[in-house]
């Protein structure tokens, strides 16, 4: 309980004491790519294998005269759309993105880069990190929406490519029975996410003690920390919208 | 002037400080020593306002810092330049964006003053023309050097030092003190500097405090140093082959 009141309060450190606007935006551009932009490669990889498994298993489950074959293009659909796409890219991202906040706030805070700040009368908790959740909560939804849609196009390539549906029948599925709300629980759940590994790996960077092996131990936590919560959050905001 | 009143600090049961108090004057090397585990990062700390003592006041030129409003800290931490002990330099910065950094964030001044106030530091730590390096190609000898110019970019009036000659060279390392040295004499502010370096002591040291086991046990001037009758001193003054010899 103390480790969530502590986590409670480190959230309310970010908006206590802020620098000025222009500070923010030059930092919170930076972020933008390092969390953003120098994602995309692997949230493009995983996401392109991950749709053209999907098409690929699901037709071999769905062998029936009965199921149109536009089917395994609907469920390649509604698969990446809400599920896929944002909680498998975020688990990915909380790896990648999770491990590497906490391991650079870890490295400021045991070579007193982050004293240096306050010292200067800087709120660091503030300046280093408020910047890293913007970027996280802005930059994860359109990498989740990029990763949606190279899923069904993988699906499509692996699907179409292996002679295992047509073209055609592919277009038609994920056309089929499309509900456009499910488009905005898909935007909703990255920005949960966001917010959730970036706090949370920022949190476990800040209160690094110790040395190098501390660390380490900061960034697993941080992973693993990440990806529990974005399981809960996952179930809990498919109960409230879905 | 600092003036350190009673200050206590413990972590847990173990009791780190015990009520020291001390006067660290302006214009001078205060040089804040002992073995290591005494207390001396601590109580530095507790001085620069990063750990919060348990009891005790520390007076800048009359303003208690725990005692004052956020304002009046921040007033009186933009007077302070710190050089930590690794330097503590930004590492996605290069040496010139580490020097300008406070400027950035503290002040107003356009551009061009900027950029000058910090070549004026860079020339004034003897680092011209290293300005685009970054911290991690340069020396750990440059990387403190780096560090002060820092710590004297916002003309400082308090100027603190954890350890600024550790790992390094014995000549680098008394370059470091001089400088230091200087920057005291030359801006008149009341630098305080945490060292186990007798060499540093005996080179640079105006007013030496000695610190053991949590409490002030001496206090004094380098030429005083090494005719005191305080067992614990001696033993670390002593420690050094060379001023046993010279002891006889």
């Amino acid at each position: 309980m103390s480790i969530i009141g502590k986590y409670f309060i480190f959230l309310g450190t970010l908006f206590t004491r802020r620098e000025k606007i222009k500070v923010y935006w030059r930092r919170f551009m930076e972020e933008c790519v390092g969390i953003g932009v120098n994602s995309v490669l692997i949230v493009a990889i995983v996401s392109s294998f991950i749709g053209a498994v999907s098409c690929i298993q699901t037709a071999y489950n769905l062998v029936s005269p009965l199921i149109p074959a536009s089917t395994v293009a609907l469920v390649v659909r509604d698969m990446e759309i809400l599920e896929l796409a944002p909680t498998i890219t975020c688990i990915v991202l909380a790896g990648k993105v999770g491990s590497n906040i906490a391991g650079e706030l870890g490295t400021m805070r045991i070579t007193e880069q982050v004293d240096a700040l306050e010292v200067m009368g800087i709120n660091s908790a503030s300046y280093l990190v408020l910047p890293k959740v913007l970027a996280a909560m802005f930059t994860f939804p359109m990498l989740v929406i990029m990763s949606a849609f190279l899923g069904i196009l993988g699906g499509y390539m692996a699907g179409t490519l292996t002679g295992v549906i047509s073209p055609r029948d592919y277009i038609y599925g994920i056309r089929d029975s499309f509900v456009p709300y499910n488009i905005f629980f898909m935007c909703v759940k990255p920005f949960v996410f966001g917010f959730l590994i970036s706090t949370i790996s920022s949190y476990q960077g800040y209160f690094t003690k110790g040395g190098a092996l501390e660390v380490g131990q900061s960034s697993t936590q941080a992973v693993t920390n990440s990806c529990i919560a974005i399981l809960v959050a996952d179930y809990l905001l498919a109960q409230l919208f879905l | 002037m600092i003036e350190i009143k009673d200050i206590a600090k413990a972590f847990g049961d173990k009791e780190v400080l015990k009520g020291i108090s001390c006067t660290l004057r302006q214009g001078e090397m205060n040089l804040i020593i002992g073995g290591s585990g005494t207390g001396k990062s601590v109580l530095l700390k507790c001085i620069i306002g990063l750990i919060k003592p348990d009891a005790g006041s520390v007076l800048y030129d009359g303003r208690d810092f725990y005692r004052s409003d956020q304002e009046e800290q921040q007033a009186i931490r933009r007077e302070m330049g710190v050089l930590f002990q690794g330097g503590a330099l930004f590492d996605s910065q290069t040496v010139h964006q580490n020097i300008q950094f406070p400027l950035d964030m503290l002040t107003t001044l356009p551009e061009n003053e900027k950029r000058e106030r910090v070549e004026f530091c860079l020339q004034r730590v003897g680092l011209e023309g290293t300005g685009k390096s970054m911290p991690s190609e340069i020396s750990g000898g440059m990387k403190k050097r780096v560090g002060i110019a820092r710590a004297i970019v916002m003309n400082p009036k308090y100027l603190f030092c954890d350890e600024p000659n550790s790992g390094l060279d014995p000549l680098t390392a008394v370059k470091i003190d001089e400088l230091i040295k200087e920057i005291t004499d030359e801006y008149k502010i009341t630098t305080v500097v945490i060292t186990h370096d007798m060499n540093s002591v005996m080179e640079v040291g105006d007013s030496v405090i000695f610190l053991s086991k949590g409490y002030k046990v001496w206090e004094g001037d380098n030429k005083s140093i090494l005719k005191s009758d305080v067992a614990e001193l001696n033993e670390f003054v002593f420690s050094n082959k060379l001023l046993r010899d010279l002891r006889g």
